[in-house]
């Protein structure tokens, strides 16, 4: 995917005790940390295996944005196994946006194909709805295109359902 | 959107049967269930194991047992070996060649999209997880906490 909303200035921030801590190992094998610096090489290398366009600039955006030093309504966390980077997930809580109480919004998970159907995708998740319930948060959302069968079933095996909102669209040219 | 009566049987068969996929299960147990004919049961049957989705034994103890991949065979495979739900164009539609019949069926292949999507999307392990939801007691609302807008 990744998928990204703009900015929006002037934002609040959670109280300290919403700040996500590292995860403890998963049971099998998945472990999901915040995600650091160093990671971006293997970041920007998942994504342009998956997307087939690398991105360099974009991600160390994305980073600055979203990363270690981000407000504390922003995450992104990367899943390791065996020590190598394999996915990662990105989000963050946005107030009162298309007249929605407080919610978070999975910006992006991807998960290297090879390692697929291996429970990272589901750790990532987990991991980001953990981070999103501890800002005070009851709900999680995500856009994706309809054609996307892969992802969508993914976030529907995850108990995801339509949420009350339609998507609108208007070629402006 | 409203399925035809033997899609909604191919349905509720392969739930039933990979609800628990180790166990053969009869006909008649499912044409019970639901309240259908057995006679048109079997004829959706016989469809779902020419797919490979369930296969069937015969004699005493015989029946259905579900054959496909959980976690990979979605609602849209099953719906479409009983019927096309594909987005069509107005004059499929029934819709007169008309500007007015030409924006309705845009309308309607909207609607269309959306369904395919959402069926696509679900797979009958996920509508598995559905099911025992279901079972479940309801859980009482929570409230979304009180915020001031930002």
């Amino acid at each position: 995917m990744p998928i990204f909303n703009s900015d929006r200035p002037g934002r609040r921030e959670a109280p300290e005790s919403s700040r996500p801590t590292p995860a403890a190992p998963e049971p099998d094998g998945v472990h999901v940390r915040l995600v650091q610096v160093e990671d971006l090489d293997r970041i920007i290398a998942i994504d342009t295996h998956v997307t087939g366009v690398e991105k360099t600039d974009y991600w160390y955006e994305v980073f600055h944005r979203y990363g270690a030093r981000s407000p504390r309504q922003r995450f992104f966390f990367v899943a390791e196994v065996g020590g190598e980077i394999e996915g990662y997930v990105i989000g963050e809580v946005r107030d009162w946006e298309f007249g929605s109480p407080p919610c978070g919004w999975v910006f992006g998970i991807t998960v290297r194909p090879e390692t697929r159907l291996g429970g990272v995708g589901t750790a990532l998740l987990k991991t980001i709805c953990d981070a999103f319930r501890r800002t005070g948060v009851s709900k999680v959302r995500t856009l994706l295109a309809r054609d996307n069968q892969l992802v969508l079933s993914f976030f529907r095996s995850q108990g995801m359902m339509a949420a009350p909102f339609i998507p609108l669209e208007l070629d402006l040219a | 959107m409203k399925l035809q009566k033997s899609t909604c049987l191919a349905l509720y068969s392969v739930l039933e049967a990979a609800s628990n996929p180790d166990r053969q299960i009869a006909a008649a147990e499912i044409a019970e269930k639901y309240g259908v004919s057995p006679h048109h049961l079997a004829k959706v049957l016989r469809e779902l194991g020419r797919a490979g989705i369930v296969e069937s034994a015969r004699g005493v103890g015989g029946g259905y047992r579900f054959s496909g991949n959980a976690k990979r065979l979605t609602l849209m495979d099953v719906i479409e070996i009983f019927e096309d739900i594909s987005a069509r164009s107005p004059e499929e539609e029934g819709e007169p060649a008309t500007d007015v019949g030409s924006a309705l069926g845009r309308v309607l292949s909207e609607i269309d999209e959306i369904a395919r999507a959402t069926f696509s999307s679900i797979t009958i392990d996920t509508m598995l997880k559905l099911v025992d939801q279901a079972r479940r007691p309801a859980r009482p609302a929570t409230s979304q906490p009180e915020r001031a807008p930002a």
